[in-house]
């Protein structure tokens, strides 16, 4: 590499230093010693922004990606089990046991609850497993219905008609001190078994 | 009338401190082909609508309440008590559907023009990502209503990343900002909307007409006049060069003209129609709604529902895919030769077909007939003469038939659901016989009713459809097997079988 930059636009007054005037016009002459500085310099700076950059990431990658791996899921009662007699298939409503503050209405859920027997149930969740469209109770035809595709489910919540993949999701429950709870969280979804 | 002195002093001042003029200069100079007319404004409309959507978005972010608890409620006070909220809302949400549709329209002319072809391929890559930029900008659009549409939309979102094998529960949290549809989910779709995809559309567009700069405006195509990459930029310039026009005015003028009308028009639906929405309120435990996307998306709303349930996830996860990779792959497997229509045949057949699919589609999606009416059993009278001259069997069969729902997907007299054909006429398709079967066994669509009604409801259900078809149709027979006695015959009537239905 030449030791003199021969761009004449490179060339900019002395500004002291161990910068030598140049022996044409008096502007500073650039060594390889001085870009090699330089060029370190600029690496150098690239170091501390990757640095910099790397730690400043883990707020911003963990704020984006966090709701990736959050999955919640808490028992939650739907009141009295005497409220749901046998043989029928109830609405029911509660407040997600996984809401945040700025949830609002929106932590409301609802959910179907069949009285199979006195002690045995099921809860499905009200979301079609087509799309996600909250299904309805038909008591006189004892159908599930979706408003959005035709899904249509027995009152087993397996599947009757149209396009669901599968039946109905449900929730697991149990009976705890003669409420009828249910461990609800994240939306209803394909992991969940039948 | 010649500008005082000291604009021009102005004007120098500031020249010789930007160099404004020299850069903006050659976006109103430069040539354009002689022939490009009024083909060529849908582009500029568009632009002229994203414009409204930035002005009327930033005066709504500046009332609009982007938390869940309060999105809905705030956007019935913009309407409601902010002078000319309804209007602001109006306006943003007309141009959002007309901008959409500006779009497709400049895009189906670049693509029947053929303008895509060589040097442009990286103007149509550009645009492709703007639409997918717009309608991402209208979905997130209709989730900042925060309605019950806005919901269940999601919800359907959320199922169909659901699907995706492996990561889709992860996925689906991403979009949702959290495992359940809810205060982040509003907050992350408020970024992405005001932020994210104006960002991008922004940097998008500029880019977009940058290239526009470098690459100059299309000719409208002439068979035979076709692209040779080798040598179509240096001809390209000759002709701009020789017997091209100004952009201004001899375009431009054109561009106002047709702006200024889809202004006009805007204007006038926002006035009269008013805003969009908001639906119910975001209350997911009402569950009496009837959820629907907004225009741009009622396509895609009805082809789901025509998929075979089978291949539905494999479709709804690939298709996308596939369509993104399709649009962006248009200009590099045809960039050069023929641009007329007449000579590209092929590619105006892809066009008419994707347009008449759309299109179709989206009456699907409006209309909706494979969607049960949820009330219908409880609403809809009997057609009177369904019942006039019926034995109380069949009368009773008639009770059946309402409260087993079958009118939710089943219409009387056009009336009910269309989600399984008309009954009106279903004695003269079915025998008794094939009636039992079909109810207790259902189909794919149907749900069987055999475990759900007992043999009293249903015999009663048989005999009333048995006695559903014009008098002066004869009823269902099995193939070489007996006519039964027909209930009641006009004077002079000729019996003639008739096919039976399939099932
Ligand atoms: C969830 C919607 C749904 C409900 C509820 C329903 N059906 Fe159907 N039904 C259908 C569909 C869809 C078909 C068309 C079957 C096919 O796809 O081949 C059908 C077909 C039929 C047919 C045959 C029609 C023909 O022309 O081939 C009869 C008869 C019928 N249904 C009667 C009933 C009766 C009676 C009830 C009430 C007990 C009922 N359906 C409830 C959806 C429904």
């Amino acid at each position: 590499m030449s030791d003199r930059i021969q761009d004449p636009g490179a060339h900019s007054p002395a500004r002291g230093g161990d910068e030598k005037p140049c022996v044409n016009c008096g502007c500073a002459e650039r060594t390889a010693k001085q870009d090699a500085r330089r060029g370190f310099m600029f690496r150098f700076g690239a170091v501390l922004l990757g640095v910099g950059g790397a730690i400043a990431a883990v707020p911003i990658l963990g704020t984006l990606l966090a709701p990736a791996r959050r999955q919640a899921s808490a028992w939650v009662s739907l009141g009295s089990a005497d409220a749901f007699p046998a043989g029928q298939t109830r609405f029911a409503t509660f407040l997600s046991p996984i809401r945040q503050p700025t949830d609002g209405d929106a932590a409301k859920t609802a959910c179907w609850v069949r009285c199979i027997s006195p002690g045995k149930y099921q809860v499905f969740a009200v979301n079609c497993a087509h799309l996600g469209c909250p299904v309805r109770w038909f008591a006189q035809s004892r159908l599930f219905m979706c408003p959005c595709h035709g899904g249509a489910y027995y009152e087993d919540g397996s599947r009757a008609a149209g396009p669901p993949p599968r039946g109905l999701f449900e929730y697991p429950w149990k009976i705890d001190g003669g409420n009828l709870m249910i461990e609800a969280g994240h939306l209803p979804g394909m992991e969940q078994s039948t | 009338m010649k500008p005082p002195r000291v604009v021009g002093m102005a004007i120098d001042w500031v020249e010789a401190r930007t160099g404004a003029v020299a850069f903006l200069a050659p976006l109103l100079t430069h040539h354009v082909p002689r022939n490009a007319k009024w083909w060529y404004v849908f582009g500029s409309a568009t632009l002229m609508f994203f414009t409204i959507q930035l002005v009327t978005g930033v005066c709504l972010a500046t009332l609009y309440a982007p938390s869940a608890a309060e999105a809905w409620e705030s956007l019935r006070y913009i309407d409601e008590e902010v002078p000319f909220g309804w209007m602001l809302r109006a306006l943003h949400g007309w141009s959002s559907n007309a901008m959409v549709v500006m779009m497709a329209i400049h895009m189906l002319q670049v693509f029947l023009h053929a303008s895509y072809k060589f040097p442009r391929e990286l103007n149509w890559v550009t645009g492709v990502f703007l639409l997918f930029t717009v309608l991402a900008l209208a979905f997130t659009g209709q989730v900042m209503r925060w309605d019950q549409d806005a919901y269940w939309g999601l919800g359907i979102g959320a199922s169909i990343a659901d699907r995706i094998p492996v990561i889709g529960n992860q996925v689906r949290g991403l979009l949702l900002g959290g495992p359940i549809i809810g205060g982040e989910t509003l907050s992350r779709f408020f970024a992405l909307h005001v932020f994210v995809l104006p960002g991008a559309a922004l940097g998008l567009i500029g880019l977009h007409l940058a290239l526009i700069m470098k690459n100059g405006i299309s000719e409208m195509p002439k068979v035979g006049a076709t692209v040779e990459p080798a040598t179509y930029r240096a001809e390209y310039e000759q002709r701009m060069e020789k017997d091209g026009v100004p952009f201004y005015p001899d375009a431009a003028q054109r561009d106002m003209v047709f702006c200024g009308a889809c202004l006009v028009l805007l204007v006038v639906l926002a006035a009269v129609y008013g805003p969009f929405g908001p639906g119910g309120q975001p209350d997911p435990t009402l569950i009496d709604t009837n959820p629907r996307p907004d225009y741009p998306f009622l396509w895609i709303f009805g082809a789901v529902s025509l998929l075979p349930p089978a291949s539905e996830t494999a479709v709804m996860l690939v298709a996308p895919l596939v369509g993104v990779l399709a649009l962006v792959a248009v200009p590099f497997f045809a960039n050069a030769g023929e641009r007329a229509p007449s000579r590209r045949p092929g590619m105006v057949l892809i066009a008419s077909l994707a347009v008449m699919a759309v299109a179709a589609l989206t009456w699907e999606g409006k209309t909706s007939p494979w969607s049960p009416v949820m009330n219908a059993w409880s609403a809809l009278p009997t057609p009177e003469h369904f019942l006039a001259g019926r034995t109380p069997l069949e009368v009773q069969g008639a009770n059946v038939f309402q409260f087993a729902q079958c009118r939710n997907c089943h219409s009387l007299d056009g009336l009910g659901g269309e989600r399984g054909p008309a009954l009106d006429a279903i004695a003269t398709r079915m025998t008794p016989d094939q009636l039992m079967r079909q109810i207790q066994q259902g189909d794919g669509n149907m749900p069987a009713f055999g475990r759900n009604l007992d043999s009293a409801q249903m015999t009663a259900l048989v005999s009333f459809l048995s006695t559903l078809r014009p008098e002066f149709e004869a009823p269902a027979v099995i193939p070489g097997a007996q006519l039964p006695l027909p209930v009641q015959r006009m004077p002079g009537e000729v019996v003639t079988p008739v096919a039976v239905g399939s099932q």
